[in-house]
């Protein structure tokens, strides 16, 4: 790493520990990813995460035992809980994985050709944005089996399109900048000037925008699931725990409101740490 | 002139994005499931069953064959029929339509009515307590799961208070016919029932914020940032220069140039609004298109599945070249550019 990087780098971390958005959305994902993966050492009662019954202990408001309560079967809902947080992000790694390069790729391509590759690409982008992604999440469950890799391969299918019509417009502005020009002169490669010329360019916007997508690619993880066509159970799911909690209101509050917060808060987390990168970064127009 | 231009290339572009919807619409329910007949049927009927359906509804023709004759279906307004109750797609959405359409009015109206004032407030307070307020309220609207929020609505004003109806488009024990648009807020006024009007009012208007509350945030969001935008515009030092009060430069000049961010947004946002619909709908059984689509999608009848996806992603279409309009009418700028700021 040069000097000047080095100094870069100090740069953006003296600017990103004074905001504080920034750090309390990079704690809470940072602590919702450490729960999710050491989820098995970490939660009370790993052994509720399946299909485990105990009908003496069902219904169990919240406590010190229980710090979430007990659901219908006598599961410890904090356990299923962190459990549900696992399928949340990666749903969330899996569909951004896939969208985020080839929403990058196409956006670079259509900002930087232009001419046919622009209408094609950008024209297609318009068809994919006409859908909601929860209905076609909704319509690939029902034509294939309603899965955790379905919902994400229906997901994904649509996603790209954001990050498509992010890069593309950067990538139009950055076209007539000068040092693009300037590679260009100097005979540069059509991969060297879109992957090494505009692409770095773009990295403050995706990691804004990842992260903000993050937060809502869980929320529709989370509706699917809420309605019966995401994961099935045993694995345990955030929506799915809102869905069965709910019907046990009101009496048994918990059962439902509880799950529901965590999805708040991991959404939550995410929405902060790409809000306090905006800031940062000062890409107002990523949203 | 130039705007009439951009208005019919939009909506040239509009139909080109129809017909690209239809072939992607035609894959997901005829290409990957295999045969859409059996999944219809399940696996306990006959061979001689599921080719009789198959004969019946066009199945055994070769695939493009079949996708010509969905898509002259489609351009006649004929949606096929439902491969259970073989009753008319049409019909069922027809009948559906209305009560989804409401709703959604509805949420645009909360959306905007709500999103608008809360941003330019924040805007007007930047960083004081107003502001942050605005801010935090937008950020936790903007991250709320709807059908999360919809049960929480439903726990305070249902169970707690007991203020509000829950579930449901009317009281059942009124007795009412929508005669004209099948909506009834419009209908009850149409026919002079003012009783149904406020009963109907009373039902929606906790699905309205459940549905509508991320895109509130959104707005209040957008509104906010192009209301500080405008304001260090040059034109509107020169108002302050002149001496024109506060309250005139934000209603008069700075409002209506700062409207055209929050209704592009919306314009993208729809897509995903009509997404959650589908959940609020289902929660607060509330009979409309995106309940019906819930239905066809669990009982595997794919032409209502195909139909409810089709009207949805026409739906986004027409609301956004009405915003196209509309943004031609706030912003005159627009006309001659021929482009959305």
């Amino acid at each position: 790493m040069t000097e000047a990087a080095l100094s870069n780098s100090w740069q953006n971390w003296y600017r990103f520990s004074r905001n504080p958005t920034a750090v309390i959305g990079a704690l809470i994902v940072i602590s919702c990813i450490l729960a999710a993966v050491l989820a098995p050492l970490i939660t009370p009662y790993p052994e509720h995460s399946g299909s485990f019954v105990d009908f003496r202990s069902r219904h169990l408001p919240p406590s010190a035992a229980h710090w979430f309560g007990t659901d219908n079967v006598g599961r410890d809902i904090l356990t299923r809980a962190i459990f549900g947080l696992r399928v949340s992000l990666l749903l969330a790694l899996v569909v951004l994985g896939i969208a985020i390069p080839i929403g990058t790729i196409l956006g670079l391509l259509a900002g930087y050709f232009g001419g046919w590759t622009e209408i094609i690409i950008m024209r297609i982008t318009d068809i994919a944005l006409a859908i909601p992604p929860l209905v076609m999440a909704l319509a690939v469950a029902a034509v294939l089996q309603p899965s955790l890799i379905n919902a994400m391969l229906a997901i994904s299918s649509l996603w790209w399109t954001w990050h498509t019509r992010l890069i593309y417009s950067i990538t139009r502005q950055l076209r007539t900048q000068e040092f693009v020009e300037a590679a260009e002169t100097l005979g540069a490669s059509k991969f060297h000037i879109l992957f090494r010329e505009i692409l770095p360019n773009c990295v403050s916007a995706i990691a804004v925008k990842t992260s903000l997508d993050a937060g809502f690619v869980i929320l529709i993880g989370a509706s699917l699931s809420y309605i019966g066509l995401g994961i099935q159970p045993p694995t345990p799911d955030l929506g799915t725990m809102v869905a069965d909690g709910a019907s046990y209101l009101p009496d048994y509050w918990w059962e439902c409101v509880l799950p529901g917060c965590a999805i708040l808060f991991v959404a939550l987390g995410f929405n902060l740490l790409g809000d306090g990168l905006r800031d940062m970064f000062d890409v107002e127009d990523v949203r | 002139m130039e705007f009439a231009g951009f208005l019919a290339r939009r909506i040239l572009w509009s139909l080109l994005v129809l017909f690209g919807l239809s072939v992607v619409i035609f894959v997901i329910a005829r290409v990957i499931p295999g045969d859409p007949a059996r999944m219809a049927l399940g696996p306990t009927a006959s061979a001689e069953q599921v080719a009789d359906l198959q004969e019946k509804l066009g199945l055994d023709q070769p695939m493009f064959t079949q996708y010509v004759r969905f898509l002259t279906g489609l351009a006649r307004g004929e949606l096929g029929r439902s491969l259970l109750t073989e009753q008319s797609v049409n019909a069922d959405i027809r009948q559906t339509f209305p009560a989804t359409f409401e709703l959604v009015l509805c949420t645009i109206i909360f959306a905007f009515g709500l999103g608008v004032p809360l941003g330019v407030v924040a805007a007007r307070w930047k960083d004081r307590w107003p502001d942050n307020l605005v801010r935090a309220v937008a950020i936790v609207s903007a991250v709320m799961p709807s059908f999360f929020l919809a049960l929480l609505l439903q726990i305070l004003a249902g169970y707690v208070l007991n203020i509000l109806p829950t579930t449901g488009r009317l009281t059942p024990d009124i007795d009412f016919t929508p005669l004209y648009t099948g909506m009834l807020l419009f209908d009850s006024l149409l026919q002079g029932r003012f009783d149904v009007f406020s009963d109907a009012a009373r039902h929606l208007l906790l699905p309205s914020i459940a549905l509508g509350a991320a895109t509130m945030g959104q707005i209040a969001r957008i509104t906010r940032a192009s209301m500080i935008d405008v304001s260090r515009q040059d034109y509107i030092e020169a108002a302050r220069a002149f001496g024109i009060p506060d309250r005139l430069r934000m209603f008069k000049y700075m409002l209506r140039p700062a409207f055209v961010p929050p209704l592009t947004v919306m314009g993208l946002e729809f897509a995903s609004l009509i997404g959650a619909a589908f959940v609020v709908e289902l929660i607060f059984s509330l009979d409309g298109m995106a309940a019906y689509g819930i239905r066809a999608i669990l009982q595997k009848d794919l032409n209502a599945v195909m139909g409810v996806v089709m009207i949805s992603g026409a739906f986004f279409v027409v609301v956004n070249l009405v915003i196209d309009l509309l943004v031609g009418i706030v912003d005159p700028r627009v006309r001659i550019r021929g482009k959305r700021a």
